[in-house]
Formats: C-alpha cells, sequence, structure tokens
C-alpha cells in the first residue's frame, strides 16, 4: 500500500500536538523535528503488521530519544496500532501511553527507552538475534543529537562496527538544541559525522532531515549497505511545523499553554 | 565438587547450550574469570565479547531478549550491577526482559582486588528493582541447578558467584532445586541460621558446633532472596523464636534486611544479621577476607549464645 506520506506528517504533527496540548507537558520541540523519519519508517519501508505487533519477524524501531514519545505514538496510531483517539491519553494515570514509550504498554513499540543512551546497544541486540536465527529483519534505531553525549553510544557504535551488523540503521536526529541551550552551548558534538564514520560506520548527512524523499533514498542506500552498519544524519528543525517552537530551545520540555496551544494547533492545521 | 560456583556457573551454561539453542552468552572481556569462557569455545557463534563496555552488554543483551533468546550476561558483580545499574533497570526490568546478569566475584572472597572490586551492595540493589529475582546459590551443586533454573524462568534475573571455592553441601544426585523456596538444611528448635552463598556451609558447621553444646539450630539455606519465602521464614520464627541470618555481603539492604523485613510484619522475633559491615573491602586472601569480617562458625555460634543467654 502507498501512503500520502505529506498528508500522514501533517496527521501525525496534528497527533503530537494535540496530545501534548492534552497531556499539558511532555517535549513537543523534539517530536516535531522527528515526524519525518518515523513517517518514512513506519509509512513506507518497515515490514510490519499492525495486527501482529510481535511478529517475529518484523523490522523494529528502537526510539532511542525516549522523549519523542508523541512522535512514535502518533505513527503507531495512525498505522492502526491502535485507536488515534487514545493519544490525548499521553501521559495520563491509566493510559497506555506513557511518558516515555513502554514495549509492555503499548502495541507496536519494540523496546523501552527513556533513559538516553541505551537504545542503540538494544538494536544491536535484536540485530544480532535476527542474524543468529537466519532472519532479514531490519533494526531501525533513532538518536538524540544530545542524546550523542552518552557514553554508552559510542560503546554501541563500536560494537555495531564491530559484529557488522548492516541490519542496524540508524538516524541522528540533528535539530542542534537540547533542554539546556544549544549542543554548542551544552557539549559540542564536534564534526559528527567524522566520529561516526572513525567508528567504522557507513554515514550519510542529509542537509534537510524533514524531507521524506531525501530519507527514503537514505534508508534505501542503507539497506544495500554490506557488512557495516549505517547512520543517517540527519539535519532537522527542532519543533517544526509550529512557527513559534522552530529553532526554540525553550519548547524541548514543555507544552505550548492557553493562546499558544491553539496557535500550535492552526500552525499544523495549515501545513 | 568444592569448587567455586563460577566454576559450576561456566559448566551449566555449557551443558544449557547444548540443551536449548535460544541461550546465548555475552561476556566484557572477563569470559577467563566469569567461566563464560567455556560456552565461549563451545558455541563460538552464540557468545558475544561485548568489550570492556558493561553498559552495552546489558543493553544488548536485553536487545536479544526482545527476539527471543536468553541471554546470559556476565561479569564482575561490581560492573554488571553498579555500573550497568541504569541499564539493568531501565533495559532489563522495567520492560521485563529475560536477561540473565551474572555477577561473579562478588562479596569480600573475591580477595586481592581488594575494595573496587568487592561488590557488597549488589543483593540490596538488585533486590531493590521491581521485577528482578535475585538467587545466590550455596554451592556448586546448587549453582548447576540455578543456571538450569534461570533458563526456564522468565524475567530477569540476578544470579551472584563467587570467586572462592567453597566447600560442596549438597549431593548432586539428590538435590533438587526449587526457585520459590528456601531449603531446611537441618532442623532444630532452639534457633534458626537463615544463610546463603558460600555462608550456608559455613552455617552448617556453626550448627554442629551448637549441637555438640545441645543447641539445636535449624538452617535455612535462603538461596532465593528475591521473591524471598516468607512463608517459610514466619514458620522458623515461630518455631525456633530466634534468627540469625548470614551472608557474605553488606548488611545493610541484603538478606538479613530481607528477613527482617519479612518478619517484622509477619511474626517479629529477635534477628541477628550477620555480614559485611557497612564499608568498602580491602586487599586479603579471599578465605582470609571471611575471617576478617568474621564470616564463620565461630561468630556465629558466639552470636547465637549473645541470643540465647546461654
Amino acid at each position: 500500500m502507498q501512503y500520502d506520506l505529506q498528508a500522514i506528517t501533517k496527521q501525525m504533527r496534528i497527533d503530537i500536538v494535540e496530545s501534548v496540548n492534552a497531556a499539558g507537558c511532555g517535549h513537543p520541540g523534539g517530536s516535531l523535528s522527528a515526524v519525518d523519519v518515523i513517517a518514512t519508517l513506519y509509512f513506507k519501508h518497515m515490514n510490519i503488521d499492525p495486527a501482529n505487533p510481535r511478529w517475529a519477524d518484523r523490522d523494529r524501531f528502537v526510539l532511542s530519544k525516549g522523549h519523542a514519545a508523541p512522535a512514535l505514538y502518533a505513527a503507531l496510531a495512525e498505522r492502526g496500532y491502535f485507536p488515534r483517539e487514545d493519544l490525548i491519553t499521553l501521559r495520563k494515570l491509566d493510559s497506555y501511553l506513557q511518558g516515555h514509550p513502554n514495549m509492555n504498554d503499548t502495541p507496536g513499540v519494540d523496546m523501552s527507552t527513556g533513559s538516553l543512551g541505551q537504545g542503540l546497544s538494544a538494536a544491536n541486540g535484536m540485530a544480532l538475534a535476527g542474524r543468529l536465527d537466519g532472519k532479514d529483519y531490519y533494526v531501525y534505531v533513532l538518536l538524540g543529537d544530545g542524546e550523542s553525549q552518552e557514553g554508552q553510544v559510542w560503546e554501541a557504535a563500536m560494537s555495531a562496527a564491530h559484529y557488522k551488523l548492516d541490519h542496524v540503521i540508524a538516524f541522528l536526529d540533528l535539530n542542534g538544541l537540547q533542554i539546556d541551550g544549544s549542543n554548542d552551548e551544552v557539549m559540542s558534538l564536534g564534526d559528527i559525522a567524522a566520529k561516526w564514520r572513525a567508528f567504522g560506520w557507513e554515514v550519510i548527512e542529509l542537509p534537510d532531515g524533514n524531507d521524506c524523499n531525501e530519507i527514503s533514498v537514505a534508508i534505501t542506500r542503507a539497506k544495500a549497505t554490506v557488512g557495516k552498519p549505517t547512520m543517517i544524519i540527519c539535519h532537522t528543525v527542532k519543533g517544526k511545523g509550529v512557527s513559534f517552537m522552530e529553532n526554540a530551545v525553550e519548547w524541548h520540555g514543555q507544552a505550548p499553554k492557553g493562546e499558544l496551544a491553539e496557535r500550535a494547533l492552526a500552525d499544523v492545521h495549515a501545513l | 565438587m568444592n569448587s567455586a560456583t563460577r566454576e559450576a556457573f561456566g559448566a551449566a551454561l555449557v551443558e544449557l547450550g547444548a540443551m536449548n539453542p535460544d541461550v546465548v552468552s555475552l561476556d566484557a572481556d572477563l569470559a577467563g574469570a566469569t567461566k563464560s569462557a567455556g560456552f565461549k569455545k563451545a558455541f563460538p557463534e552464540r557468545f558475544f565479547d561485548m568489550g570492556i563496555a558493561e553498559a552495552d552488554m546489558v543493553s544488548t543483551a536485553a536487545g536479544l531478549a526482545s527476539a527471543g533468546k536468553i541471554p546470559f550476561a556476565s561479569s564482575f558483580s561490581v560492573f554488571i550491577v553498579d555500573r550497568a545499574l541504569d541499564q539493568v533497570r531501565n533495559s532489563v526490568c522495567y520492560p521485563r526482559l529475560n536477561v540473565k546478569l551474572v555477577g561473579s566475584h562478588a562479596g569480600p572472597s573475591c580477595g586481592e582486588d581488594g575494595g573496587t572490586h568487592q561488590a557488597m551492595e549488589d543483593i540490596a540493589v538488585m533486590r531493590s528493582l521491581p521485577e528482578m529475582c535475585v538467587v545466590v546459590p550455596a554451592d556448586d551443586v546448587e549453582a548447576r541447578a540455578a543456571v538450569l533454573a534461570a533458563a526456564e524462568y522468565d524475567g530477569p534475573m540476578y544470579l551472584r558467584v563467587a570467586r572462592l571455592a567453597s566447600p560442596t553441601v549438597y549431593n548432586a544426585d539428590s538435590y533438587s532445586f526449587d526457585l520459590l523456596h528456601g531449603d531446611i538444611i537441618c532442623d532444630g528448635d532452639d534457633l534458626t541460621i537463615v544463610a546463603c552463598g558460600m555462608m550456608v556451609g559455613r552455617a552448617l558447621e556453626a550448627a554442629d558446633l551448637l549441637a555438640d553444646q545441645g543447641i539445636r539450630a535449624t538452617v535455612v539455606n535462603m538461596h532465593t532472596i528475591k521473591p524471598i519465602d516468607a512463608e517459610l521464614l514466619e514458620e522458623c520464627a515461630r518455631k525456633t523464636g530466634h534468627i540469625i541470618t548470614v551472608e557474605e555481603a553488606s548488611v545493610v539492604g541484603g538478606l538479613g534486611s530481607a528477613v527482617c523485613e519479612v518478619l517484622a510484619e509477619r511474626y517479629p522475633v529477635p534477628v541477628r544479621r550477620i555480614g559485611v559491615p557497612d564499608v568498602f573491602g580491602r586487599s586479603g586472601e579471599g578465605s582470609q577476607m571471611l575471617d576478617y569480617y568474621r564470616l564463620n562458625k565461630e561468630h556465629i555460634v558466639e552470636v547465637a549464645h549473645e541470643m540465647l543467654g546461654r
């Protein structure tokens, strides 16, 4: 089935703003920057079956930057894992949509994440299992730029290259901002592409990491890469789609209130 | 026999590997010491050396478990429990993944490596995590049985094994391991000694000395500290009225604490905890360290006398 990715990404951005507005808290900025990668995966590339979320042969997705949960939940709901109406229960008591994704609460979530730095290691484990079982599934993992300051990311980078995990395809959501400021103010990432190359990865850099076509071409290239894992560095816009959130650090970890909540919703509806 | 529980772990892992193709092993450059090296040799395609990167090892094991494997991730106890605690908590316990964490060189019997390497707090830390099962085998026979049981148990488990060889308590031919129930090894009405790990053997020695003096002790091997066998503890408290706990670990939060928690709420009786006091360890030969912390039969007997007033 062919999906209209423009319509999907618009709907996901509406879902994110609605759910974060309803929660009254959460992480809209990094959810909105990650929409296009997640949409391209779930609606174009991933071999999945929403009716059978734990299907053993499925492709997997690990949202290592777990705070972008609203984007993952939007994709899962739009893809049919659970009803879209439930998205507004995000972060509420009794909801199966936890503030950070939990695989045992939410159908379609392949790994619990939230404590930064752990997702790539888990993705490597899934890929090792797939190789042992002679399965051909891919494991996609999305990391944050601030998250790249965690040492475990580089332990896992070394492991994926050591074990030649060409079925691990990672994305870096490089929007340049983290909670306390820009990456450069908090802890510079330096030449991040060179770092991943030096760790033995194939690196693809996307100047517009919010362009689903570019992302899709990169995924196809990554799948053709043999003998090593691929990192797709996506230069994205934090808060993409909500005018006052774009490239604004203050919308990393808070929900808009009152009139701003209305404006955010109006912005994504106008996309 | 009379070998270290880490040796029994290594041998049992190979046995398990032959029986179950889903069993995999990960280590962090300590396979020779933890004894997972046997599995590495027997099943190289199912063994993953993760380098000196315990955090990565634990989360990788979680990923393997999420895809149906039964990973045994081993290293020194301090590195699994303390260094990788966040990964144990968030990658393993929170999603309740079927990962077996094997911490070797635990306790003061770790010996010469000294304070940085002797995990005293591992039982306390691991048992504070929801979903975690904590098992401390008494000897090589039980260590083998616990490894086999671990593969049958679906969920996170911490298995504590020792570097130091200790006397075999159980008969390999007749011992049947029951994960969820403590084992009464000898029966007496005057007091109960609840022990785990290599302290079980020393508790039995103490019970023999006490018997010579006309004091009859029940000795319980509480191999599984979480979930703990509360019914058995209550039964022993009712029967003997005095409890001594003995562990080769910190008295803060370990077996002794777990026993006190149960008895305080179910059937309060006097409890004395024998273990490592609230200190870091130091270098010394393994068995010497046990005596240094008075983890020996003489001290158990002395405490029994104090408790009973005779």
